[in-house]
Order: structure tokens, then sequence, then C-alpha cells
């Protein structure tokens, strides 16, 4: 029973028991026109109204608090932590390989960003970054690139989605198919790889990668026109995303945002460029930027990003291709002390370790046999000391703090998740804006819940 | 925080500024959406309903759209899949029980027991053999770090994805689940490892199927075995050691 009641209660905004003596209705399981006509009656009463955190449109679990006033949005704030699972935690009980499989599944939709940024922490704590071989760092700059499309395909395509184009949502997703299926090939999975790998990657491109990927460049390319011309100068798109969710460049920057929010603002802030990784610094792309600051720059920068990640894909299929000519390279550091012993093969038994491997540890060498047992049971050593590596993720800056005391797991890893940091933007985009205007605006912030929560 | 916000704060002010930000590498005035091709003029005005086009092409495009569980498509060779325990060409079981799937596991999901080999019942050339082999497929992620460690490539995953099931009891494999099929030609364990032979031999790949005198052990001991058959068959690798 919905009574209008004057008693201390949790409220949106307030803790329990602050509510100021204000008229407080719970819109549940009663009559909904007795709370209106109460309503009614006292037309000074503020009305804070809980969208989420299963509202479709709050992208994932993410819980928005709007103080209304009509359709107007005087006041909103985000409630985080409905998908919290404690990954940095777990990780600091799992060895430096098997944090690979925990920090992959923060940011999902993402998940190679975090696997590339948090094993170049690694590697700078063992001080073996410049041992990495050339080739593991080629795979990995397609990796990501390939999956900076796919992230912005989701941003995109999901936003089209809560705009009510649903044809955006199923062109894109189409599309992100395309890359899935080279990652399915590459990796083995489909999301959360776990395929990057302190001092490497798991295991070499399978044959006939490169031209796998571009056979499917070109595919991509065109779902990615077919968005453009469905979004960029539809009159409706345009009326529902031009000058909503605007936040200049002095707000993106005291509120910490970073990616497209901040390049949406004017300022070329991108990690590749300002501080290479990777080997960034030796491809051709170009960092678009915008100075509208609103959704519609946002979107426009994410079609351009896309365009400029596929470039430098092809640039990197090109490498890896010259490299091939020479014959094989290694994808793993050489120092056995770290290098996963694995080298996987697939049979028609499946797919397992090489039998080249297994007659070696178990037909001929104790040494090697030992050696397998202590990596897979204890791993690696890693030097006591602190570490921050940034890598420029699709949705900013993502930031991996890692503490080692010597042992074989981490004494603490942190991430900066960019969409936790690009979600306090949130009350200065939607605030003065309609409700219908928040739905825009946070597509355009593009969180996804799994990195912010952790 | 309310009162200060006021109206239209969401909104960008009117008109929008067009200065130029700090240090912008792009010339935003002359913006191309469309980096691919320059569009003429005609293309220009017809933007605003380009869409239809989309629309209406899409009418000519093949559809995208797999017909699951009617049409199963592959998976990649790489695919991770149900994971799989498998034999040597006699037929013994290449699992020992050593438990690096379980250590490597980073969801616990695998549970293992070794037990010893017996000369009356030896199911894994050397001194022990996988007893108990549990998988919860209710924790496994499927990252394919314990097929990684597995020494003898005992563990391997297939492309074999329908692991759905209605309770949580089914979904905790057990041996027999995992244990690979025999294949024609092999003899189900337990029986005694190839006469002369180490378990080393083994792992060498000298060992190429089941010999005379483990089908007579097995005959001797578990007459009614249905592996007999095939094992016995003297067309069949009658290989022992290589």
């Amino acid at each position: 029973m919905s009574t209008p009641s004057s008693t201390s209660r949790p409220t949106a905004t307030g803790p329990a028991g602050d509510t100021g003596g204000a008229r407080e209705y719970t819109a549940t399981g009663g009559d909904w026109d007795e709370i209106s006509a109460d309503a009614m009656a006292n037309p000074d009463e503020r009305i804070v109204v809980n969208m989420g955190p299963q509202h479709p449109s709050t992208h994932g679990v993410l819980r928005l608090v709007l103080e209304i006033e009509g359709e107007t949005v005087t006041e909103a704030r985000g409630g985080i932590g409905f998908l919290h699972t404690g990954i940095e935690k777990n990780m600091e009980y799992r060895t430096w390989t098997q944090g690979v499989t925990y920090c992959t599944r923060m940011d999902y939709v993402a998940p190679l960003f975090q696997e590339v940024g948090y094993c170049l922490a690694v590697e700078k704590l063992l001080d073996i970054t410049d041992d990495v071989p050339e080739r593991a760092t080629l795979i990995r700059v397609m990796m990501m690139e390939l999956n900076r499309v796919a992230s912005h395909l989701i941003a995109l395509g999901t936003g089209g989605n809560e705009l009510g184009a649903t044809t955006m949502m199923t062109i894109a997703f189409t599309a992100r198919e395309d890359i899935l299926k080279i990652f399915e090939s590459i990796t083995g999975l489909r999301m959360n790889h776990a395929y990057i790998r302190p001092g490497g990657v798991a295991v070499d491109l399978p044959p006939g990668a490169t031209q796998m990927v571009r056979e499917y460049i070109p595919q991509i390319r065109d779902r990615i026109g077919q968005l453009e011309k469905l979004s960029l100068k539809n009159p409706i798109f345009l009326g529902r995303l031009q000058g909503v969710g605007y936040l200049p460049l002095a707000g993106a920057m005291a509120l910490g945002a970073a990616g497209p929010i901040l390049r949406s603002a004017g300022l070329p802030f991108d990690l590749r460029k300002s501080q290479p990784y990777c080997g960034y610094e030796t491809y051709d792309f170009e960092v678009p930027t915008h100075t509208d600051a609103d959704s519609y720059a946002r979107v426009v920068l994410r079609f351009k990003e896309m365009r400029e990640s596929l470039k430098i894909v092809q640039q990197v299929l090109d490498r890896l291709e010259a490299q091939d000519r020479k014959g094989k390279h290694p994808v793993m550091v050489a120092d056995k002390r770290i290098a996963w012993p694995a080298q996987l093969s697939v049979g028609s038994d499946g797919q397992g370790n090489s039998l080249d491997h297994i007659r070696q540890i178990m037909g001929s060498s104790m040494e090697a046999l030992i050696h397998h047992f202590k990596l897979v049971t204890e791993g690696f050593r890693v030097p006591a000391g602190q570490v921050y590596q940034q890598i420029e993720h699709p949705k900013g800056v993502l930031g991996v703090h890692l503490v080692s005391d010597g042992g074989t797991r981490p004494y603490r890893a942190h991430f900066r998740d960019p969409s936790f940091n690009n979600l306090q933007t949130l009350g200065m985009m939607c605030e003065g804006g309609t409700i219908a205007d928040v739905v825009v605006a946070v597509a355009s912030i593009d969180p996804v819940m799994g990195g912010v929560d952790r | 925080m309310a009162d200060s916000t006021g109206k239209g704060r969401g909104r960008s002010p009117e008109p929008r500024t067009t200065k130029t930000a700090m240090g912008a590498t792009h010339d935003v005035q002359n913006f191309d959406v469309d980096s691919d091709e320059d569009k003429s003029a005609l293309e220009e005005f017809f933007a605003p309903v380009a869409g239809f086009g989309v629309t209406m092409a899409s009418l000519f495009r093949p559809v995208v759209t797999e017909q699951y569980p009617f049409e199963k498509k592959p998976t990649a060779p790489r695919y991770h899949g149900r994971h799989q325990l498998n034999r040597h060409p006699d037929g013994l079981e290449k699992c020992i029980g050593c438990e690096l799937c379980a250590w490597a596991c980073p969801a616990d999901a695998i549970y293992v027991e070794a037990g010893n080999n017996t000369p009356d019942a030896q199911y894994a050339p050397g001194e022990r053999y996988g007893k108990v082999y549990q998988i919860n497929y209710l924790r496994c992620i499927f990252c394919g770090l314990c097929i990684e460690a597995c020494p003898t490539r005992a563990l391997t995953m297939t492309n074999d994805y329908e692991l759905a099931d209605t309770t949580r009891e089914k979904m905790i494999f057990e041996k027999d689940q995992l244990l690979a099929p025999l294949r024609s030609g092999m003899l189900s364990a337990p029986h005694p490892m190839v006469e002369g032979t180490t378990d080393g031999d083994y792992y060498r790949g000298a060992v190429t199927g089941p010999t005379a005198e483990q089908v007579d052990w097995v005959r001797e001991h578990r007459p009614e075995d249905p592996s007999l058959e095939s094992a016995a068959d003297p067309g069949r690798a009658q290989g022992g050691k290589r």
C-alpha cells in the first residue's frame, strides 16, 4: 500500500532519514491514482525518479536517479555497483598469468584492451618490455584495433537502438559478428579471450589468418558505411543528438573524462599519439576531433575512429605478411622463466599441447618437465615494486596499477576503467535536458558496467 | 545542486561554438563524415534519406541470420569447447592424475583425484592414473589454461559447444562423460602396458596399437569386453612397439 508518509525512509538522492520532512510516495504495489491525485494536490513537491538499474536504455545495470520538473531533469546522479564482481580482489589470489583471464572480463565489450594493458604493466615490472617479440606486438595491435571497432559498433548500435532505430543495432551487430569471427579463429573465443599473456601472446596466428582478416575488412567497412548513411544526416537522428549531452572541454577535463568525450570537445588527446606503446608511433593514423562537444559529435568521432582503426589494421597486416615471408617468428619472450611452456596444436582429438612438447617434457628432459610443473603450479615471480601503465581504450584512458611484493601473485591490482570516469560526466550532461535526452547522453558516454564496477 | 544548474545546461549554448579548440588536428569546419569517398552534389542532396537506400539495398543482400539449431555452423578449429580426455593408441588413458589442469584453472572448475595403477588394473602408462576427474561446467570459463598445462595431451578441447542442461548436478561432468570414446582398434582400459615398454615410450609415440598379449589379457579377465572384437582383428594395427 502506498501511503504518503513523512517518516524517515531511504530516499533516492539522500541517506536514509534525510528527507527533510518531504512528502514521499512509493510507486510499487499501490494505487497509482491515489498517488497522482495527492501529487497534484501538492504541486510544489519535487519528484525524484529512479531510472534503472533494469531500464533497457541505461546500458546494463546502471541506476539513474533523476529529479524532474515536468519533463526536465533538474538533477541527475548515477548509481553504480550492481555488477560488482570483485575482479581486482580475485586477481590477488591468482598467478600473474591467470590474472589475464580475470581482467579480460572487466569491460567485456573491449576485452583485449584490459589484457594488453595488464600485460604491458606486468612486463614493465619484469623489465622485459623491450624483449617482447615484434610479432607478438604486431598481433596485439591488430587485435586491439579490431576490438576498438567492435566496441564502437556496440556503442553506436545500442545507442541507435535506444532511440528506436533497431536497424542501427542489427547492422552494427552484424559487422561486429565479422570481427568476433576473426577473434574466434585466432584466439578460440569470441569474447574474454585470455589470449594476450605477460611476455607475448598465447599462440601464433593460425595459417591464413592475415588473408582472412583482409577479406573481412571490406565487409566491415561496408557495414560502417551503411550505419553512417542511416544516421549521420538523418533529420530525426540529428534532432535527437545535436546539442544534447553537451559537455565543454573545461567540464570534460575537470571530470577526468577521456576518449571520444574529450575529443568531441576539441582536445586531440590520444595516448597512442601522446605516450605511444606497442609501437603505435610507427603507424600512420590520425586522431579525429570535433568541437561541438555534444552527443552527435561523439557519434561522428566514433565513425571516424573506426575507419582510422581499420587503417591501422591494414598496416599491421602488411607487416605481419612481410614477417611471414621471412619464416617463423616467436610470439613469446625467449626467457623460459617467464614464457608459458605451452605450444598448442589442433589435432583430430581437439586442441591441446603439441606432441613435440609432450615428447620433450615427458620423453626426454626431466628438467623441462620440472620447469613445466613449476611454471604451471607456482607461476613466475615478479620483482617487488609498483607500476602504472596507461593505454588508449576505445572509451578513454585505461590505467593499470599493479603492486608486486616479489611473489607469484599481484599484491594489488587496480584498473582505472575509462567507463567509470566517463560516467562522472553524467550529471553535467543530463541536467537541464529532458528525460529523453538522458537516454541519448548516456548512450554517448557508452559506459560498460562490467568495467565500471569491476 | 539543482538550483545552481537551472534549465538549459544539458543543451549547448546557441549559436554553437565554432572556435577551434586547442591544437585540433583536423579542419573541423570541413569535417568529412564519410572519409571513403567524396560525395557528389546529388548524394549530398539525398543524404537525409539515404537510410531508405540502405533499407532497399538490404532486400537484395544475402541473409546473415544463422538458422541455429536447425543448421549448425562449424566453429573455428581453435574454438574452446567441451573438454575431452584422450587415450593412447592401445586404449590406455593419457591422464596420469598429476592435477596440473586443476592448478592452472583460474576458476577452480577441475577436480582430480589420482589412483595407483596395479598389475590387475593398469589404466594409464606409468604409476598413476586419474581416478576421479570432474569438470564443473558451471564454473569453467573456457580460457584453455588447463589444456596448455596438461603435460601428456590427455586433456584437449573439442569444438562441441552445446553444453546446456537442466540441473546443476548434470553440469558437473564426470570422467566417463569426458573420456574420449574408444576408436576402432583400441582396447579398453584397464590392461597392461605393451610388453617391454616404459611410459616414456608411450610419450615418444612408440606405441601404435594394442598387441596380442594385451588382447589376450583382456580376453582372460573380461571376456565380454566389446572392444575385443576390433582390437583382436588381425587386419588392425597390431603394432605394439615401433
